[in-house]
């Protein structure tokens, strides 16, 4: 397959660099100011290397990345609230033009997801987004294997950053600002990491399983009852302990609802995972509980996920 | 997710007691000895039976193995158990609760979870690191009726809620088939 991916941070970074391993090629990149178009296929080390160098990714706009050559478009610009711009234009631009999407971007199936399928339903062109819930785990796969109707329940531990702190939090007895320095200093938490630990992003993916799941009804950000864990107490964990339990930040999706907030669980559960790792809990009809646990979010994890979705396009 | 300290169910004893002076006192230390939790007693004083016993129904919450051995200690006492089983099956909910929880009179916080629903508070840990006007932490367990344990949830965030305290629910399965 041919593609171009659009956003050049780390996750799209990523994709560019492993999609010859998949064994497809690049034939768009770009950022918010540039972009680099080969229909024979883009020279990848360069093209990074001119990145990381002058901070462009080459002499073309986005708009030739666009309308470039192309089979898939992979979106990975920033996720964006509300009407989840620029990314909605970019899937707008690849589905009118007959061509395949793969979301990395959540804003588009977190608060469009209508129009999205609206979109998709009048192109040749289809639209995935496994990495969107979950980076490197197979969550919306699964769903679609089980199927929707079977499902009665999910919830899930979607934010490494969140599960860091927490986890952390109750290891070692510390407080809730110092793990999160300490956790913004080995780069696992953002500068500004209140779309996190607000439980931002773990609503929007709630949203996204919700969307998923639901035959006749859109969910948006605003459809999700959202807790975070901003200075949560020391002692909530402390107390949790000595009751052989622990705390993380979940989200639940069942009955039409989706729900996000501090949680007590058992120390050993499957939705108690340490560190960075991320779990996600199926309940159902007929297959009783199923675990899906793996690394949530990063470059190369994050792309495993997209190189994934575009596999399933070029059999199909 | 089941382990058996959370299996805490309500039991109904029936007991006929000879009408002698500490009886009743005697017959409950099996009771509490045993971990037993004491939720009411009915004495029927005026209702003496044919062999002049007076019956006693006593409520109690406790886990399965714990309810075995308090009847066994009963039977070891020379208590007369007519009847010992399950009235009803209630689920252990534990929550804890976080903010200005002392400030905002706890007692009355767990008389008002116990009043809005099925429910009885039967464990309460206090963590106040920074003193009692300060933040603190409380970690309560709750035996709830079996089913209701979402109204009782519901009960509680609200009086939570209210007091502008920070809730943390525990996971519950409540519902999923």
């Amino acid at each position: 397959m041919r593609i171009a991916v659009i956003g050049a941070g780390a996750v799209g970074s990523s994709v560019v660099e492993l999609a010859g391993e998949y064994g497809h090629d690049v034939t768009a990149f770009a950022d918010s100011r540039s972009a680099a178009v080969d229909a024979e296929g883009l020279d990848v080390d360069a093209v990074l290397d001119r990145k990381r160098t002058d901070g462009i990714v080459g002499d073309a706009d986005l708009e030739d990345a666009l309308s470039g050559p192309y089979d898939v478009l992979v979106e990975a610009t920033p996720v964006t609230l509300g009407d989840a711009e620029p990314g909605m234009t970019h899937v707008e631009a690849a589905l009118t033009r007959d061509r395949h999407v793969v979301l990395a971007n959540k804003g588009p199936v977190a608060e469009r997801y209508g129009d999205v399928r609206e979109l998709e339903a009048d192109s040749e062109g289809r639209v995935l987004f496994e990495a969107t819930v979950g980076g490197a785990m197979p969550v919306l796969s699964t769903i679609a294997d089980v199927g929707a109707d079977h499902i009665t329940a999910v919830r899930g531990v979607l934010n490494g950053t969140v599960n860091f702190v927490l986890s952390r939090m109750a290891a070692e007895g510390l407080d809730y600002e110092h793990v999160l320095a300490e956790a913004q200093d080995l780069g696992v938490a953002e500068t500004d990491p209140s779309f996190d630990v607000e439980g931002t992003d773990t609503a929007l993916k709630g949203v996204i399983l919700a969307n998923v799941l639901s035959e006749d009804r859109e969910y948006t950000l605003d459809d999700a009852e959202v807790d975070g864990i901003v200075d949560i107490p020391g002692s909530v964990l402390e107390l949790a302990r000595e009751d052989g339990r622990t705390v993380r930040l979940i989200v639940e999706v069942r009955e039409g609802e989706v729900r996000v907030g501090p949680r007590l669980v058992p120390e050993n559960a499957a939705l108690a995972p340490t560190g960075t790792y991320n779990t996600v809990q199926f309940e159902t009809e007929h297959a009783g509980q199923l675990n899906v646990s793996g690394l949530g979010a990063g470059g190369p994890e994050t792309a495993s996920a997209i190189l994934a979705d575009v596999g399933r396009l070029d059999r199909s | 997710m089941s382990d058996s300290q959370n299996d805490i169910r309500a039991y109904t004893l029936r007991l006929e007691l000879v009408d002698e002076p500490g009886e009743l006192l005697r017959s409950l230390h099996p009771i509490a000895d045993n971990g037993g939790n004491l939720l009411s007693i009915f004495h029927e004083r005026g209702n003496v039976t044919p062999r002049g016993h007076i019956p006693v129904e006593v409520d109690i919450e406790a886990t399965p193995d714990r309810f075995e051995k308090i009847v066994d200690a009963l039977h070891e006492a020379d208590i007369n158990v007519v009847q010992a089983g399950t009235e009803r099956y209630s689920e252990a909910l534990t929550i804890v609760l976080s903010g200005h929880v002392i400030e905002t009179d706890l007692s009355d916080t767990l008389e008002r979870i116990q009043a809005s629903a099925n429910a009885t508070v039967t464990d309460v840990s206090l963590s106040a690191p920074e003193g009692t006007a300060d933040t603190s932490s409380a970690r309560l367990q709750i035996a709830a009726e079996s089913g209701a344990t979402g109204s009782v949830l519901e009960g509680v965030r609200e009086v939570a809620a209210e007091k502008d305290l920070r809730l943390i629910e525990p996971l519950t399965t409540e519902g999923d088939r």
